[in-house]
């Protein structure tokens, strides 16, 4: 059998899986009845729901003709990895890992690292237009959510600070 | 006339010199804030929260209502700049807004948007002042299972405009409502779906969902397209007034989502969201003028309806916060903390026991509008002057902001790891070829929904029945069905189709 739209099959696929799921999570709460609803009652019912609007996707999707097949198409691993890894750096960063023993290094930190991460999913990237764009952010992060807001962040590794 | 005395005492207390400069300072903070990518109202009146305390509980009541209407309008401009909702009611903005920008037609978007929230602002004052008394028992006669009609109908709402596979864009709303129940179960304190992780206990939040999905999901989507593919819509800035045209084609846009929001604001829940979303959903099924833009493609309709519809929804969601003293959304809570730290209890006494604040507040409503017109015209310069900064540049600032932004709503560097998951869930999305506003819709709706299911049912012993026997239940779960039949009717869904393809 062939898959006619690439798309919706594994559209259906995510949804008939993420829909079992709640569902059969929602077992192990109280399900109780309509008129005395426990915690699992009605994630019970969308999660079956959304099962079984899945399956009906990806029946469609097997059966029903589209003019290109719908193709996914390639992921874009690069940016993906980047931009994620830049985001998770700056929350290691800023708040440190206590489970690696690495202590907060503070917001400057963290904006360095997060725009130099970032840059790398772009091809062409310059070193010096980059160090450019992170001092700008620095300089502007910290006047604008420490100096005006006030919000409490750690801007500075916590070794400086001591 | 009531109404008149009413007003004039109203403006009696907002027009001093001091107030108006603190409805104008709150204008331009809000503004200044809404407009970075992925803060929206809420983390902006928070943060902005501790500045008030020290005045006098009417100009602080003032200057909230000037950030929260600046935070509102800085929102729509970041959707309409860099596609990113701020907040969850610009989430139509951004879709004929941005592709607007697309086309070199930011001028006229962003003053779409301005002139349509300031009319609808003006209206919506109006309303709030005439009718807040008599509205009270429209919204006393909505019982749990009338509010769960609501959200159903909104909800099927959000299907019709969500663009290609309705099946999918159900899916999508199934999705969002289950995320939203993950947490603390409010009636029997069971962490649900919560893994043992305590700050998942407290559920994931919006500013995470909504920043992860679109904000990083748009940006590895775009870096993914060769930069020759992407648009480069600087160049093509011209005009920043709209047209004669526009305003012909804007007018009516205006009108119908003033009414809209005006009537959607009220119900306890969605206010502004439920009504920018239904807004645009009208606006996309009135018969298109031969030659206008489809929507999707940048619609000057699709920005101004919603924008309308958004910002008198948000002035009459007031009314239940002012007359009930509910909080319809998370903005209207963050108002009610504000007035209980100046030792205001919202409720219906305040419109009795403390006149001059309630329509001092309500004058200063209209004065906030006003400001922001004068603001925001003039500076729509400034705005797109964000846009000559090259996308090199932009996307690491947005990426940081989103990441300091959800660090910042908690002060948890949890929410930084839920956004970077979601960021990667948001590029799934695209790639599969499902549109993330219903889940976002779904996600806010979510808890509200099971707590008025459950009440309706707990009323009704159990019998589901109790959703058609109520007269105004039946109706709104008929206007939904009517909705439904309509987009499945053979020629609507063709129409629906081809207007798809083009984009």
């Amino acid at each position: 059998m062939n898959i006619k739209s690439q798309k919706d099959f594994f559209s259906g696929l995510m949804f008939m899986s993420v829909g079992a799921a709640f569902a059969w999570g929602a077992t192990k709460y109280n399900v109780g009845t309509g008129a005395r609803m426990g915690p699992g009652y009605f994630p019970l019912m969308l999660g079956v729901m959304l099962a079984l609007l899945g399956a009906v996707i990806t029946f469609k999707a097997l059966v029903v003709e589209t003019a290109s097949g719908d193709k996914i198409g390639s992921w874009a691993w690069k940016p993906l990895v980047y931009i994620i890894l830049a985001n998770l750096s700056f929350g290691v960063l800023l708040g440190g890992l206590p489970s690696i023993k690495l202590p907060a290094m503070g917001m400057i930190v963290g904006i360095y690292v997060l725009t130099f991460i970032c840059s790398f999913a772009e091809p062409g990237w310059k070193v010096k237009n980059t160090f450019i764009l992170a001092t700008i952010l620095a300089i502007g992060s910290y006047i604008a959510f420490v100096v005006i807001l006030k919000l409490q962040f750690p801007v500075w590794p916590v070794f400086f600070t001591r | 006339m009531d109404l008149i005395s009413n007003l004039s005492l109203g403006f009696g207390v907002a027009f001093t010199p001091i107030n108006l400069l603190y409805a104008f300072a709150g204008c331009l903070l809000g503004t200044l804030i809404g407009v970075l990518p992925g803060i929206g109202p809420v983390a902006t009146i928070a943060m902005l929260l501790p500045a008030t305390y020290a005045l006098p509980p009417v100009s602080a009541l003032i200057m909230l209502a000037g950030i929260y209407y600046g935070a509102q309008y800085g929102g729509s401009t970041t959707a309409i700049l860099v596609n990113l909702p701020g907040e969850s009611s610009s989430v139509v903005t951004c879709i004929d807004g941005y592709q607007m920008a697309r086309k070199g037609r930011v001028g006229p978007a962003l003053a779409a948007a301005g002139v349509g929230s300031f009319f609808a602002g003006c209206v919506g004052t109006l309303i709030l002042a005439a009718f807040a008394p008599p509205l009270t028992e429209l919204a006393f006669k909505f019982g749990p299972a009338e509010y769960f009609a609501l959200m159903v109908l909104g909800l099927i709402g959000a299907v019709v405009l969500a663009s290609g596979s309705l099946l999918k864009a159900i899916s999508m709303i199934v999705l969002g409502l289950l995320l939203g129940l993950v947490g603390t179960d409010v009636n029997s304190g069971v962490a649900r779906f919560s893994f043992d992780i305590p700050e998942l206990t407290d559920g994931i939040g919006f500013v995470v969902i909504a920043m992860g999905v679109f904000g990083y999901g748009e940006i590895i989507s775009n870096l993914a397209t060769p930069s020759d593919d992407r648009e480069v819509f600087t160049a093509k800035v011209t005009g920043l007034m709209p047209t004669k045209e526009d305003f012909k084609n804007m007018a009516p846009a205006m009108l119908r989502g003033t009414a809209l929001g005006s009537m959607l604001g009220i119900l306890p829940g969605g206010g502004a969201l439920l009504a920018a979303f239904a807004a645009y959903a009208l606006e996309k099924k009135i018969k298109m003028k031969p030659g206008e833009v489809p929507f999707g493609q940048g619609n000057i309709r699709g920005v101004a309806g919603p924008e309308s519809a958004n910002n008198a929804g948000a002035q009459t969601s007031f009314i239940p916060l002012l007359t009930l003293g509910i909080p319809p959304n998370a903005v209207m809570a963050l108002m009610v903390g504000a007035m209980t730290i100046h030792n205001i209890q919202p409720g219906p006494q305040v419109m009795t026991s403390n006149p001059q604040l309630f329509w001092g507040l309500i004058a200063s409503m209209w004065i906030g509008n006003a400001m922001l017109i004068i603001l925001n015209l003039p500076l729509i310069g400034m705005w797109i002057k964000l846009l000559t900064v090259p996308y090199r540049y932009l996307f690491p600032s947005i990426v940081l902001f989103c990441a300091i932004g959800v660090y910042s709503t908690n002060n948890n560097t949890f929410d930084i790891w839920t956004v970077g998951a979601f960021g990667v869930i948001g590029y799934l999305f695209v790639k599969l070829g499902c549109e993330p506003a219903p889940l976002l819709l779904g996600f806010i709706l979510g808890p509200m929904m099971e707590e008025n299911l459950r009440r309706a049912l707990l009323l009704s012993r159990g019998d589901w029945s109790v959703f058609v026997t109520r007269p105004l239940s039946a109706g709104l779960l008929a206007a939904g069905l009517l909705m439904l039949i309509i987009v499945l009717l053979p020629s609507v869904k063709h129409k629906r189709e081809e207007a798809f393809v083009e984009e």
